[in-house]
């Protein structure tokens, strides 16, 4: 899976759960809760998410390592073995 | 059930408990005996502010600090209880000069940055009235809530200012003086703000703090109920005496922790025990600016010596999903004492700490109504797990009944479930609902308050909560009000009609759940139910909104037109529906949301095996 593919899969969970965020304007490396307005549970769903789209189970001690977009892509692409 | 107990043994080293003989302690009690504790002006007056900060900066503690405050980005600002103090006087100066007189009241809406304590407690020095909103607040929740409260002075920051104040500043007329906390330094200061730093760099770090009656109001904090608007609890400086008192004896403070309240200032518990308390105390109070993250959390505890936490059951929960091995791996030798707050915690969790920390969890209970934590399992006393403990010293707390005519009846049986009810007069008592005296007063019964918590109480004199009374939702430990968010569901032009409830939810306790009926028309598709999650979202922001909407061809209601919550909720759970017999006869239970079946569902909720209910 490519790295574009892997921030798609991102932005599609994260706009499942905030659609009302300025997906156009969002800065990849700034933190996406301050940016969205997401709160932890719905960070938590988000990752359901994730798990459903790209079947990566991330462990609850690993969220700090998807703060941002940019870093969310890293991780995941890392873990797929992209 | 009661058998079910976990020991205390005082570990070697740590300081005696604040609170060791329970019904020793009881029969001692005096909230006189409390207020000694404290300084006061010797007119008889008390300012929350001089008693946090003040007096301990003109005693031997003024290097002793007072706040530690850890950015997000790694960034660490000091405070000792002089330069808190300093800064508090400059802000209080800097309303002084903006002519704000006291008793007016400033809003702050901010995360948790520096600023906000130093605001809050400026504002209390200058004898204002400080109502702290939550910033996951939209719009609409805040110019609620600022319209009650007639705010004249709001602290903000350029980044919420733009995204929650600007769309709505014209609705707010009585907002005089927009204070910016500049955290967008590629672009401009909004218009007809004025920025704080500066204003505060022209001001004196001097002040004479008003000296206020322990009557006079200091405290604003909105709390939600099941229909109508939000309600503001108004809490007066003469609070302090219990915020002090209960951070020792709950808390078991001693002045020389390190203390963590995880809690948001938005909230009650975030100002009582998330600023007050602690610094009444003389102690340390770690202030973390980053929304929870467990491994960051394992972080500071051990980094920063943390000796007493004071958390909330979400939190403790989410930490559960990691498993104990994530916390036991690191080890914790300060650390003496934990607490949680915010809704019942299970008994798994309750023990989840031993594993974790090597302490258990003690769970303690309380509202926004009463200012300060009455009911607790203490440091020294075993703990049941599941229970929220006993009262603490000077507060009688009893199951009622309430009769036709108005009065209560004491419920003697033990384990007999009821409201639980306070016999009123703890100094931390809320004085009203700004502007709703008729709301206040339902709220008493003779010499009771009447909390709208259902609950039992055991033979030992442990209560257990066993639901609310009412229909509010209680979601990660905050308080919402269903007809807040139907309300914001009516303003889109599909919805004909909209019922919100609480779901039961492993890891927020529940979680605020939308039943919408569409207009004529419109049609129940994937598409519209993301418009409508997107609509309300950006209307009340994320603490308020709902996380899952269903679609349903009609809702339950009365009679008299009332939508029926508490069915929508049976039906949710596949509980008996119980007694229907003031439903509106066109509305048959079949015709109904028949569990959603149809809804394509938002949000479903991640599993927790570890703290399922059992």
């Amino acid at each position: 899976m490519n790295p574009s593919a892997i921030r798609q899969a991102v932005i599609d969970a994260l706009s499942s759960v905030a659609p009302e965020g300025d997906y156009d304007r969002l800065r990849p490396d700034r933190g996406l809760r301050e940016q969205l307005d997401i709160d932890s549970y719905d960070f938590l769903t988000v990752m359901v998410r994730l798990h459903e789209s790209l079947g990566v189970d991330v462990p609850e001690a690993d969220y700090g390592k998807l703060a941002t977009l940019d870093e969310a892509v890293v991780y995941l692409a890392a873990r797929l073995g992209a | 059930m009661t058998d079910d107990v976990i020991p205390k043994t005082r570990r070697p080293g740590d300081p005696p408990p604040q609170l060791e003989d329970y019904a020793l302690a009881r029969e001692r009690f005096s909230w006189t005996a409390a207020r000694a504790s404290l300084e006061g002006f010797p007119d008889g007056t008390i300012n929350i502010a001089h008693e946090a900060v003040d007096r301990h900066a003109l005693g031997p503690r003024a290097n002793h600090l007072a706040l530690r405050w850890l950015g997000r980005d790694g960034t660490v600002r000091d405070f000792t209880y002089r330069e808190l103090s300093e800064a508090s006087n400059r802000f209080a100066n800097v309303l002084d000069e903006l002519g704000v007189p006291p008793g007016d009241t400033v809003f702050v809406l901010a995360g948790r940055i520096p600023e906000l304590y130093i605001a809050v407690l400026g504002a209390l020095k200058r004898g204002c009235v400080v109502s702290p909103l939550f910033s996951a607040f939209g719009p609409e929740p805040i110019r609620t809530r600022m319209t009650i409260g007639a705010g004249r002075v709001l602290v903000t920051t350029t980044s919420l200012y733009r995204k929650k104040i600007a769309p709505i500043r014209q609705d707010l007329p009585a907002l005089k003086h927009v204070l910016i906390v500049h955290d967008e330094p590629d672009n401009e200061l909004p218009l007809h703000t004025m920025e704080l730093r500066t204003l505060m760099g022209w001001s004196p770090t001097t002040f004479d703090v008003r000296h206020t009656r322990p009557e006079e109001p200091a405290l604003l904090h909105f709390t939600s109920g099941t229909t109508g608007r939000p309600k503001g609890a108004v809490h007066v400086h003469g609070a302090v005496v219990a915020h002090a008192i209960t951070g020792r004896l709950a808390l078991d403070l001693h002045e020389d922790d390190v203390f963590w309240c995880t809690a948001d200032p938005g909230w009650v518990t975030g100002t009582s025990y998330g600023i007050v308390s602690p610094l009444v105390n003389g102690a340390t109070m770690i202030v973390d600016e980053a929304d929870f993250d467990a491994a960051r959390w394992y972080d500071i505890l051990r980094d920063q010596n943390v000796s007493v936490w004071y958390t909330a059951p979400t939190a403790v929960r989410m930490m559960m999903k990691g498993g104990a091995a994530a916390a036991a791996q690191h080890s914790y030798p300060k650390l003496r004492f934990i607490a949680s707050v915010g809704e019942p915690l299970n008994p798994q969790a309750v023990r989840w700490g031993i594993e974790a920390f090597g302490l258990p969890i003690h769970d303690n209970w309380w509202q926004t109504e009463t200012g300060g934590i009455m009911i607790a399992n203490f440091a020294a006393l075993p703990i049941r797990p599941g229970s929220m403990g006993l009262p603490l010293p000077g507060i009688e707390a009893a199951i009622v009944r309430r009769l036709d005519d108005g009065s209560v009846a004491a419920v003697d049986t033990p384990d007999q479930e009821g409201e639980l009810a306070l016999k009123r007069g703890w100094p931390s008592m809320f004085r009203g609902y700004l502007g709703e005296d008729e709301r206040y007063r339902k709220c008493f019964s003779g010499d009771w308050y009447l909390t709208g918590d259902l609950a039992r109480c055991d033979a030992d004199g442990y209560f257990w909560f066993v639901g609310r009374a009412d229909d509010v939702i209680k979601s990660s430990g905050h308080l919402i009000g269903p007809f807040e968010v139907e309300s914001a569901f009516m303003d889109h032009p599909a919805v004909a009609e909209a019922g919100v409830i609480g779901k039961p939810d492993p890891v927020a306790g529940e979680i605020v759940k939308a039943f919408v009926a569409l207009k004529p028309g419109f049609d129940a598709t994937p598409a519209l139910e993301r418009e409508l999650l997107a609509f309300v979202r950006r209307k009340l922001g994320p603490a308020v909104a709902p996380k899952e909407i269903a679609f349903a061809p009609s809702l339950p209601k009365t009679r008299s037109g009332k939508i029926m919550r508490r069915l929508l909720k049976a039906r949710e759970l596949g509980l008996p529906e119980g007694d229907t017999s003031t439903m509106e006869g066109d509305a048959p239970a079949a015709n109904g949301v028949a569990h959603a079946a149809a809804s394509p569902h938002v949000g479903s909720a991640p599993t927790d095996p570890e703290s399922a209910a059992r």
